[in-house]
């Protein structure tokens, strides 16, 4: 085996201490470790977004990220994002619009469309896929994916605008 | 595609980073944001023993002001310096480029230092480097060592930055206010790296422009100004004589999807529109 | 509710329903090979040859073996016992191939074949020890120029071959001289289409689970057609059929990548009988690049003949399409070609037809079906040459394909080529189409921004499309795939459904359609009928999902055995409540009074009686589980039409385009639920733009691919693809009593040509046309002369 590392850091809220082999990448780290199975290799090479994780708060490309990097940062995963709840909605209207075929790029797409509304601000169409431009699917043309964004982001906006009346 | 075996360390100073470093010699790389070199580190294309990971070296990170001019630290995220309210009034240019430069995932990773010290062809941030005059600070057990941009970018991936010193920060001179910066690049989907690219800049005063910088990326093994074709435009030019001056400043090689003349097409193309932007 | 005796009114069928199976997906619950983990599982890596063509002379694996982690090193030799394959149709005449081995033994024929497996304890391992393995390679004449494949000067691939040729096909019907004779011109134009690969996001992946003890092999594996890899598989093992099951739960696109047998995936299973433990193989991105099957590389010289009205009379051509090494295993490497043959043109009223057609085998990787085999190529030399004819004649593009498209009255019709075509409705989705894409407004702006030096291109692009393929496609050519699907529908005592079905899911939504179908067959809520595919240790026996077959054969099978279900239940009721069958119906999960719609009983009480105390049901035996199968059999195939149009515009100073709109106008018989076939639809189209501005596997002369990696291969990312409109016309067939035809491959087909035909329009004011995909922005400078 190659040399590992001690590393501690938060995974999904839950803070973990373990030996890390230092040439791994982190999401077959999180995926072989924690039988995570949200985070996906597409590439590993950065081009494709189905690794896409949230690095104390920021956005990732996991297969760009070693595991022992980890150490002392905050790593949230979709798993996480369901249980919270933060993307329910999100989540919901990309059944609803069938914003997924196979599902295998959705991880990463709806962690990197979590990261636009998280702004808070309502983007344009352009924006949305501009945002979306280094995540790959092979599978809907785009199109649905980027109505459910625009349609949870609207919502949001506007109970937001309710909220602050 | 599982990058072959190799030892992490994560040094805490800038001296104890340069020291591993020189024990190491080539068997080891720095570790910045790891866009570039984690995809050539999982095709096993590198295979280091050793990887010095930078990033707790938090003196590195962040834009500030220097005198009148402006520093990056190497380790200054993409995304930094695209939110950066220095850059945003100090260095348009800069601001032009984010645009241009891969995805949201990539920007909140890569580095500033990163991409100076790899030195891509085709990537905007050495472009700015020689289009800004800037200073490029390295570090090593025998100190700090300035290099000017121009000086600096010597070929394919190939700087004036030995193998063991350490990129710590860019220097750029304050720009002249009332400068106005364009930065325009071809590439075939969002956030690729630049077919051609160009970045001008000048100040207008009536229908002249002035202090013009001209500097071309993606279209040689560096990033290329050309006098002669910023000569030109101050001095207004015919394109047709600006072109000469093009033809006869760069010579791209083919690549796999176009042809040198392709590219040295549409960098004429592109100057030509950055030139009617400046004017506007 | 949704009393249905007849599809399609007021029930589910037809409606948006979203998919239920989608909500794991979202949350991150998916299941793809890779997340199935076992006990004592190992991982396969695969050495591939870097050679597109060498002799092995020697591998030597010593150091290999004794590399940590490492559990078996095997080479060829080690799988000599598997039998060799090749995927032959009897029914394609004169078709050849060389038989492929799992590993190659003596020879390398393509740069990423493999030639020796590790096993280890990870990934990681195994690869590490494939650095150790040293084979000596003795290079060979490398074949890839589809140009120069046939001369008699050609390097042969295989000597016991004699040629390349893999297949060849001549069309001759209709005297095409003497029509052509007959026109006013005869335009010609070469067409090349590149050859590019699927890049599903989830490469391919198997599993195989060898349990000695019960003789059993359990294969997981990233597939769309379960039972014809547990057919394969057992035969080439050595397995009785009955000893292999396949699973397949999620996976992560296939777009027809994955209805093959790949060698590397079978030897993953063979290992796994080796050593008695399970082992996973996930082909990671550089090795798909390589050893997926690659598709399309047509060079095509066409001619048509029009009058100088606007009448097509005959189109000819020659089609030149460069395969692999191999004939893949085991639908064969020439049904792409053999369908350019049988469909070109065909939606036009031709007096005559010419085809020649020649199949070359070649040192790039294996090459086979991919999503709407042969149809890009069919519609795009098709509409390609009328859009030619057009501009000679100077007629609109939308006039010429009125004067000449199969009118909508005349079906069913034989077209000269001798395709039977059931029903089709070209005119209305044309007419469908003009009014949503508001075609004359959109000419007009055209003209405007012309003046301002602005170029946009309308592109037009009518076609047909091969769904429901019977018997005809496969089986009759010996090829084990099965035309006919199964479907086990069984109540549960609570009066819930299950329904079995041999036809699974890759996100098209398959489940979601069966689940609307047997809701409405039955009369019950959708919610209470659950799906389960995908294994074939439970489901009917089936063909899978391919060549748009779900919706139509899956989809009627269901439908049958849910009604067989429903009388089953039905009389079940009629008996416990007294009542003559023919009065009774089932709505929304009881069974009611057809007249008053008064409830007799519900289905779980049915159930109830049904399982628990049959015994008050005298000599009756309750029958709540019913298979049906289906197979079509008028047609060999149900032909699907429609009409898709593309707006763009071209920077002329970069060669740059830049994508609008794209606005489609689809007949796929009844529509069973609307939203999954518009993101079929829209899937599709993106199928297309791909190999038609930006995919192509670039070969150089030694048979290296050039760009096998997501950095150089560019496949469509969010920014380049603009908004698609997508419009439903509706014919159904009358061969099924749903009526569905496909909807899977519609927008790939008739994309390319509506891209180009764009193109050239908005080119048209510089007198250039551009024929050679993919159109980069270097070939369209040189189009227009600028480089
Ligand atoms: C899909 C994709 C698209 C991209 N598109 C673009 C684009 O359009 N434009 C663009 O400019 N870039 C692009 N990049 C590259 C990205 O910007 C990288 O972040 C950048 O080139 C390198 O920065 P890094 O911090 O990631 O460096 P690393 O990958 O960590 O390092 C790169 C090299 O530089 C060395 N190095 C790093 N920092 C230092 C230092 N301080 N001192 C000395 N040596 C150092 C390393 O040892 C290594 O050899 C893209 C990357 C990807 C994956
Ligand atoms: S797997 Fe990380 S970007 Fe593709
Ligand atoms: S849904 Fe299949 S890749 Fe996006």
């Amino acid at each position: 085996m190659s040399e590992q590392m001690q590393i501690s850091f938060i995974l999904n809220g839950e803070r973990k201490q373990v030996l890390v082999p230092m040439r791994l990448h982190i999401i077959d780290f999180l995926r072989e470790k924690y039988e995570l199975s949200s985070p996906r290799v597409g590439c590993e090479h950065g081009v494709c977004g189905a690794c896409t994780i949230r690095v104390d708060g920021e956005l990732a490309r996991g297969c760009l990220m070693l595991a022992v990097q980890a150490d002392g940062k905050t790593i949230e995963t979709l798993e996480h994002l369901t249980q919270t709840g933060e993307i329910k909605d999100l989540q919901e209207k990309f059944v609803e619009r069938n914003a997924l075929q196979c599902g295998y790029c959705t991880s990463g797409m709806l962690i990197t469309a979590a990261d636009l509304l998280k702004q808070g601000k309502p983007a344009s169409r352009e924006a949305i896929r501009d945002h979306l431009s280094g995540n790959y699917c092979r599978c809907t043309g785009y199109e649905a994916i980027v109505d459910s964004i625009e349609a949870v982001m609207k919502k949001r906006v506007e109970s937001g605008k309710r909220a602050a009346r | 595609m599982k990058a072959a075996p190799f030892l992490y360390v994560k040094p805490k100073s800038i001296d104890e980073a340069v020291a591993l470093k020189e024990r190491h010699g080539a068997s080891a790389r720095y570790l910045a944001g790891g866009q570039s070199l984690m995809p050539v580190l999982n095709f096993r294309l590198d295979r280091p023993d050793l990887l010095i990971d930078i990033n707790g070296l938090s003196e590195l990170r962040g834009v500030s002001n220097s005198g009148s001019g402006v520093k990056i630290g190497a380790l200054t995220r993409h995304a930094e310096v695209a939110k950066s309210e220095i850059v945003k009034s100090q260095l348009a240019l800069l601001s032009e480029c984010i645009p241009h430069i891969a995805h949201p995932a990539i920007r909140s990773g890569g580095t500033f230092g990163g991409s100076v010290a790899l030195a891509d062809p085709a990537a905007e941030w050495p472009a700015c480097c020689l289009a800004l005059d800037a200073r490029i600070v390295l570090r090593s057990s025998k100190g700090e060592r300035r290099v000017e941009a121009k000086d600096y970018f010597l070929g394919l991936y190939d700087t004036a930055r030995t193998e063991n010193e350490l990129l710590i920060r860019v220097e750029f001179p304050a720009v002249a206010a009332g400068t106005k910066a364009v930065a325009l690049e071809l590439a075939r989907r969002r956030g690729d790296f630049a077919i051609a690219g160009v970045l001008a800049q000048a100040k207008k005063t009536g229908v002249r422009l002035e202090n013009v910088r001209v500097v071309f990326f993606g279209i040689s093994d560096r990033p290329v100004r050309l006098s002669a074709v910023e000569q030109g435009i101050a001095e207004g030019q015919p394109m047709e004589t600006i072109h000469q001056a093009i033809d006869a400043g760069i010579n791209p090689d083919d690549d796999i999807y176009q042809s040198g003349a392709t590219k040295t097409h549409l960098a004429k193309v592109l100057l030509g529109r950055a030139v009617e932007q400046l004017r506007q | 509710m949704n009393v249905q005796s007849k599809p399609g009114k007021g029930g589910y069928i037809g409606q948006s329903m979203p998919r239920p199976n989608a909500v794991r997906l979202v949350e991150g619950r998916a299941q793809y090979v890779d997340d199935v983990m076992l006990p004592r599982m190992l991982h396969v890596a695969y050495l591939r040859s870097p050679h597109a063509h060498a002799k092995i002379l020697a591998i030597r694996t010593d150091a290999a073996k004794k590399a940590p982690g490492v559990v078996l090193v095997a080479t060829g030799k080690d799988f000599a016992n598997i039998e060799k394959f090749a995927g032959v149709l009897a029914h394609f005449k004169g078709m050849k191939s060389a038989q492929q081995s799992v590993i190659a033994i003596d020879r390398a024929c393509w740069q990423g074949e493999p030639v020796a497996a590790v096993v280890a304890e990870s990934r990681h391992l195994a690869e590490d020890a494939l650095e150790l393995i040293e084979v000596d390679y003795q290079p060979l004449p490398v074949m890839v120029d589809i140009e120069r494949g046939l001369d008699a000067d050609a390097s042969v691939i295989h000597a016991e071959l004699k040629d390349n040729l893999c297949f060849s096909r001549d069309v001759d019907a209709g005297d095409f001289d003497a029509v052509a004779a007959r026109a006013d011109h005869i335009v010609e134009q070469t067409f090349r289409f590149p050859r590019h690969t699927g890049v599903c996001l989830e490469g391919r992946s198997v599993l195989g689970n060898w349990i000695s003890a019960d003789k059993r092999l359990t294969v997981y594996i990233s597939h769309q057609a379960p039972n014809m890899v547990q057919d394969c598989f057992a035969k080439l093992l050595g397995l009785p059929e009955s000893a292999v099951r396949v699973i397949c739960v999620d996976v992560g696109g296939s777009f027809g990548i994955k209805t093959h047998v790949y060698g590397d995936e079978l030897a993953t299973c063979a290992l796994s009988m080796m050593l008695g433990r399970p082992v996973k193989f996930v082909a990671d991105r550089l090795e798909s690049f390589v050893s997926d099957i690659h598709s399309r590389d047509h060079l095509v010289k066409g001619k048509i003949a029009v009058t100088k009205e606007g009448k097509l009379l005959a189109v000819s051509f020659e089609d030149r399409l460069a395969v692999g090494p191999y004939s893949v295993y085991p639908r064969g490497s020439a049904v792409e070609g053999n369908q350019i043959c049988n469909i070109t043109a065909q939606w036009y009223t031709l007096e005559a037809y010419r085809a020649r057609m020649q199949t070359v085998f070649t040192n790039m990787a294996p090459y086979s079906n991919y999503r709407a085999v042969g149809h890009p190529v069919a519609v795009g030399i098709a509409e390609g040459l009328v859009d030619a004819a057009a501009r000679k004649i100077g007629m609109d593009p939308i006039e010429i394909r009125r004067n000449n498209l199969i009118p909508d009255h005349a079906f069913p019709f034989q077209s000269v080529s001798g395709m039977k075509f059931e029903v089709m409705s070209h005119h209305r989705c044309l007419d469908e189409l003009v009014k949503a894409m508001n075609y004359e407004a959109l000419r007009k702006e055209q003209v405007e921004l012309r003046k301002k030096g602005r170029y946009r291109g309308i592109g037009i692009a009518s076609m047909i499309e091969i769904t429901n393929p019977s018997a005809m496609f496969y089986g009759i050519g010996g090829v084990r795939v099965s035309a006919q699907d199964g479907c086990t529908a069984r109540m549960e005592p609570s009066g819930s459904i299950v329904i079995l079905h041999g036809c699974g899911e890759q996100g098209q939504g398959t489940e979601t359609i069966f689940a609307q179908i047997a809701a409405d067959a039955i009369g019950v809520p959708l919610e209470t009928v659950r799906l389960v595919t995908g294994d074939t240790e439970v489901t009917p026996y089936g063909g899978g999902t391919w060549a748009s077959r779900g919706a139509g054969v899956g989809g009627e099978a269901t439908w049958q055995a849910a009604r067989a279900l429903r009388h089953n239940i039905l009389e079940l009721a009629a008996l416990i409540t007294q009542t003559d069958i023919g009065k009774l119906t089932i709505v929304n999960g009881s069974v009611v009074d057809s007249a008053s719609g008064e409830e007799k009983i519900t289905l779980a009480e049915c159930g109830r009686i049904a399982y628990f105390r049959p015994d008050t049901l005298d000599s009756y035996r309750p029958e709540l589980c019913v298979t049906r199968h289906f197979v079509p059999k008028q047609f060999p195939f149900c032909f699907t039409n429609g009409v898709i149009a593309c707006h763009l515009e071209v920077d002329v100073n970069t060669g740059f385009i830049e994508l609008q709109k794209f606005w489609a106008v689809e007949d796929c018989g009844t529509v069973l639920n609307p939203q999954l076939v518009d993101e079929q639809m829209r899937g599709g189209i993106v199928h297309g733009i791909g190999p038609t501005l930006f995919e192509h596997c670039i070969y150089n002369e030694n048979g290296q691919l050039q760009n096998g990696n997501m950095a150089d291969y560019l496949v469509p990312m969010p920014c380049e693809i603009p908004d698609m409109v997508v419009c439903h016309v509706s014919t159904p067939t009358k061969e099924t009593e749903i009526g569905a035809k496909g909807a899977g491959e519609a927008g790939t087909a008739g994309t390319p040509a509506a891209i180009m035909n764009a193109l050239n329009d908005a080119l048209l004011p510089f007198n250039t046309v551009l024929t050679d995909m993919p159109f980069t922005p270097e070939k369209v400078l040189k189009g227009l002369g600028k480089v």
